[in-house]
């Protein structure tokens, strides 16, 4: 039986994280560069690319083992 | 164009929500009778209300720099979700969501499910109905305190919803039935593109960069995650015809 806290944080997760936790840490990490490149083009051009390359692996990655 | 926007985004994810919630309460209510049902529906709609009451004029105090930093990251990594599924079902690796087989495997385990009654209340339906309603309107809540607070609008972001939910319900009461003619996995493509869309945007301004063009760099950027996505499904549709041929009949 678990504590309601931990069943409210397990719940959170699952609805903002999901299936596959590695989106939420590279967008993490692309919004702290976007930031450090605060100001420059790379700043906006970055995001999408990161967006696109972390979609397709991870379509790769739940496509991977059939 | 922003608000047009956030009514659309909030009106297609309130509907997709909608027609969801809506095959639950129907299985529901033919099978176990509707006062039970329909006490569960207003109560998870009375929770929703007070959540979005409480947290929409917190979240407008926010610095609107921070706010679509953290909420415009949230909505990236949500909208993603939504997005990666879509082309999952469009590519053929993810079943279709079906809603009359849903109405279906609900209405079968309401039939079984025991009676046990609790001052007067079908305590089954008013729990799966309260469960449904809410589970399903978190997410029409979660879009609606995020694009609302971050174009500081929430009100048109309700409206938007409301209008959707109240649709569905009038087209639900009419037919009697699952509205399994919805395009509702097209529509998750397109709630997926414009969540994807506004998460990055806001995100991009919140970390402090300017788009060039300002608003009218949201089309681009929609317009572009629709290419790569329609793309990324028709390669994953070859790779479908390409594994079903490995596999004998």
């Amino acid at each position: 039986m678990t504590s309601w806290p931990a069943a409210f944080a397990r719940f959170l997760y699952e609805f903002v994280v999901g299936d596959d936790w590695t989106i939420a840490v590279a967008v993490a990490v692309a919004l702290v560069a976007v930031r450090t490149l605060d100001g420059t083009a790379a700043g906006y051009l970055l995001l999408p690319a990161v967006v696109v390359v972390v979609l397709a692996v991870s379509l790769r990655r739940a496509i991977g083992h059939r | 164009m922003s608000a047009l926007f956030l009514f659309l985004a909030s009106f297609l994810a309130s509907a997709v929500e909608g027609v969801e919630a809506l095959t639950i309460v129907l299985a529901l209510g033919i099978t176990r009778g509707w006062r039970s049902t329909m006490i569960g529906v207003a109560t998870a709609s009375a929770t929703l209300a007070v959540v979005v009451a409480a947290l929409g004029p917190a979240l407008t105090v926010i610095p609107i720099r921070d706010l679509r930093l953290v909420v415009g990251g949230l909505l990236l990594v949500f909208g993603l979700q939504w997005l990666r599924k879509a082309i999952l079902r469009a590519g053929g690796f993810k079943a279709l969501h079906d809603e009359a087989e849903i109405y279906q495997r609900e209405a079968e385990e309401a039939r079984l499910a025991g009676a046990e009654r609790r001052r007067g209340v079908d305590w089954y339906a008013f729990t799966v109905a309260f469960k449904g309603v809410l589970l399903e309107g978190l997410e029409v809540a979660f879009i609606v305190l995020t694009f609302g607070s971050n174009q500081r609008n929430i009100p048109l972001a309700a409206a938007g919803a409301v209008t959707a939910v109240l649709l569905v319900a009038v087209v639900g009461v009419a037919v009697r039935a699952p509205l399994a003619r919805v395009p509702e996995n097209t529509m998750k493509f397109a709630v997926g593109l414009l969540l994807t869309t506004f998460g990055t945007f806001w995100a991009v301004e919140g970390a402090g960069a300017s788009w060039p063009g300002r608003d009218a760099a949201l089309l681009v950027l929609l317009a572009f995650y629709a290419a790569v996505s329609l793309a990324m499904v028709r390669l994953l549709r070859a790779r479908r015809v390409s594994l079903d041929r490995l596999v004998p009949e």
